[in-house]
């Protein structure tokens, strides 16, 4: 199956005062197309940040990191990269992000505001993707009125409208009860199987992890790779 | 949904402090509307229909000093000088000082020659000039104190009280005279100049003389001439087009232009600086949602755009409500009453206020959307 993220010897550290701190040293990852991958854990241990350089949100310090066709270090930072990202990356994060001054239907639409659609289509698409999450009867709700698993529904047909091929996922069960985690889980196994989406999840828990293909493992800036 | 749209829901998120911000807006404009009408008014003269072929002579130091009626048969004699009136201000209060109405002792047939864009039936004119007590007032006027002709009017003098002390002038009304439509100042109460000479006693004196030339492209020879005549007089003169004698009464109220400026410039400072605290605490309390924003493929000028649209939505917002109310409060006739009557919010004042409300709102805007526009997506989720 075709590679869709392709991390080769990808190293990332920050600056702390005087100090460099190494967060990723030397990743290598290949995910392929379709695929739904778990990244797991401790704290610090750059799950996140990995999942920032994938998500185009973040630079490596050194390696080749490669996502839909595209090397992310020859993209110019700036417009080149957000209109990539508006292309190819859905973002899911833990406490859901959603704008409180707009609606479900509102908050869906907005990435459609950088496309060249008409309002009419806009709302149509975003309409379609609630549909897909369950949520078309909430759709003028605003995200005060929702659950937190209703919120996390309408953040994931966010990160869908735009059809783009990879979502990256940040602990997106990591704000709700069990069966509510299992409802959001259960759509993100749907998107991956019946809509051909590659999911990379950062979890903290075995649990979520297991929803997905396959496990690999970070500590201390290296990733192990287990089976799911 | 819009990119306008949503620039317009994230000005509601806290309506209270939008609409509070809006209002104080909204105040500083219509003060800026109000303000720049009175001192286009003042510029203008405070009439539109300031005649060309008209000159006023007045005495040359200051307006409010009177003039020997001697003079009006020596500027009469100049060449170019076809007619020759005198007019005095009275002053005086009808009923309540609210009532405000220019009110002058005049020549009865004189004036009416004079003044051709007012217009008195012949026989009311016969009627004014036979009457020592007699008046007449414009047709608007009249009707906005339910006058007709054969009531007595009572003034209060303010300035001028007869002879025995009596303050109390009771004027007969003999007639009611219309105004031409393009007349745009606040026409007179006119009386019989010589009720007033004899009542008050001051014989012999006049507050200005009105001439009509012949030749308007001769006006400023004939005004130099005029003034030659008393040059050396203890009455000198000081002549002018109408229009000119409108400014520099103006100008003895003092430089309006400079005192609307002086408070405009006050005010509007006060709310750069309040809408500039505003537009900083709604930066800092959505900083994570700039960053969710930058994720989903929106670039940073595009989200500092956002921020700089909603300081300028408002501040426009705010700018031409505020001229309208200005311009309403022209159209609903607020300064009739006055001494303002004629009033008007002329185009180029709406196009300095709506330009001044961008601007105010650029200046506002500007820091937040440059804090906005350096904000990484991973700082700004971080605040999440």
């Amino acid at each position: 199956m075709k590679t869709i993220i392709d991390l080769a010897d990808v190293q990332k550290s920050f600056r702390k005062g005087r100090e460099e701190v190494d967060v990723l040293a030397g990743i290598d990852l290949r995910v392929a197309a379709g695929e739904f991958l778990a990244l797991m854990g401790p704290s610090g241990s750059g799950k996140t940040t990995l999942l920032n350089i994938i998500g185009g949100i973040d630079r490596a310090s050194a390696g080749r990191v490669r996502v839909a066709d595209q090397d992310l270090g020859t993209i110019k930072q700036g417009g080149d990269l957000a209109r990539w990202r508006a292309a190819n990356i859905g973002f899911v994060f833990q406490f859901y992000n959603l704008l409180p001054v707009l609606t479900a239907l509102g908050n869906v639409e907005l990435p459609l505001l950088l496309t060249k659609l008409s309002a009419q289509q806009r709302r149509g698409n975003a309409q379609t993707a609630l549909t897909v999450v369950g949520l078309a009867d909430r759709a003028k709700h605003k995200p005060g009125q929702l659950s937190g698993g209703q919120q996390q529904r309408v953040a994931i047909a966010r990160a869908i409208v735009a059809d783009a091929p990879i979502l990256v996922c940040d602990e997106p069960t990591g704000d709700l009860d069990r069966d509510t985690a299992d409802e959001i889980l259960d759509l993100l196994d749907i998107l991956c199987r019946q809509h051909r989406k590659t999911i990379v999840m950062v979890t903290h828990d075995p649990k979520a992890a297991s929803h997905a293909q396959r496990i690999a493992y970070l500590d201390k800036g290296r990733l192990t790779e287990g089976a799911a | 949904m819009s990119p306008v749209g949503f620039v317009w829901r994230n000005l509601h998120r806290r309506p209270t402090r939008t609409y509070l911000t809006l209002l104080s807006v909204v105040i500083a404009f219509l003060l800026f509307g109000m303000l720049r009408m009175l001192a286009v008014w003042f510029a203008l003269g405070g009439s539109d229909i300031a005649g060309a072929n008209r000159l006023v002579v007045t005495a040359k130091y200051s307006i409010i000093e009177d003039l020997p009626l001697s003079q009006q048969r020596q500027i009469a004699a100049v060449d170019g000088v076809d007619a020759i009136t005198h007019q005095s201000w009275f002053g005086g209060i009808y009923i309540d000082s609210r009532n405000f109405f220019p009110k002058f002792p005049v020549e009865p047939r004189a004036y009416f020659d004079m003044y051709r864009e007012f217009t008195l039936a012949p026989e009311s004119l016969d009627a004014f000039e036979r009457t020592r007590t007699g008046a007449v007032a414009p047709a608007a006027l009249a009707t906005r104190f339910g006058w007709e002709v054969g009531d007595k009017i009572p003034i209060e003098a303010d300035i001028w009280p007869m002879r025995d002390g009596n303050r109390l002038w009771t004027f007969d009304l003999v007639g009611v005279y219309t105004v031409a439509d393009e007349f745009a100042g606040q026409p007179p109460f006119l009386f019989h100049y010589d009720y007033f000479a004899e009542a008050t006693g001051v014989l012999g004196s006049a507050g200005w003389y009105t001439a009509r030339i012949s030749d308007p492209q001769r006006a400023g020879e004939i005004a130099k001439e005029i003034d030659q005549l008393f040059e050396n007089s203890p009455n000198p003169t000081k002549t002018a087009g109408e229009d000119e004698l409108a400014r520099a009464f103006a100008a003895q109220v003092g430089n309006i232009g400079l005192m609307a400026n002086s408070i405009l410039s006050a005010v509007f400072f006060t709310i750069l600086l309040l809408t500039a605290v505003v537009m900083h605490w709604a930066f800092r309390e959505r900083i994570c949602e700039f960053g969710v924003l930058k994720t989903l493929g929106f670039s940073d000028s595009r989200v500092a755009l956002f921020v700089l649209g909603e300081s300028v939505l408002l501040c426009c917002l705010g700018g031409v409500i505020g001229l309208a109310l200005a311009l309403l409060s022209f159209q609903l006739d607020l300064f009739a009453d006055t001494q303002f009557g004629g009033v008007t919010l002329h185009w180029p004042t709406v196009w300095w206020g709506v330009g001044i409300a961008a601007l105010l709102g650029l200046v506002v805007g500007v820091a937040p959307a440059w804090s906005t526009r350096r904000l990484t997506i991973a700082d700004a989720l971080r605040r999440s």
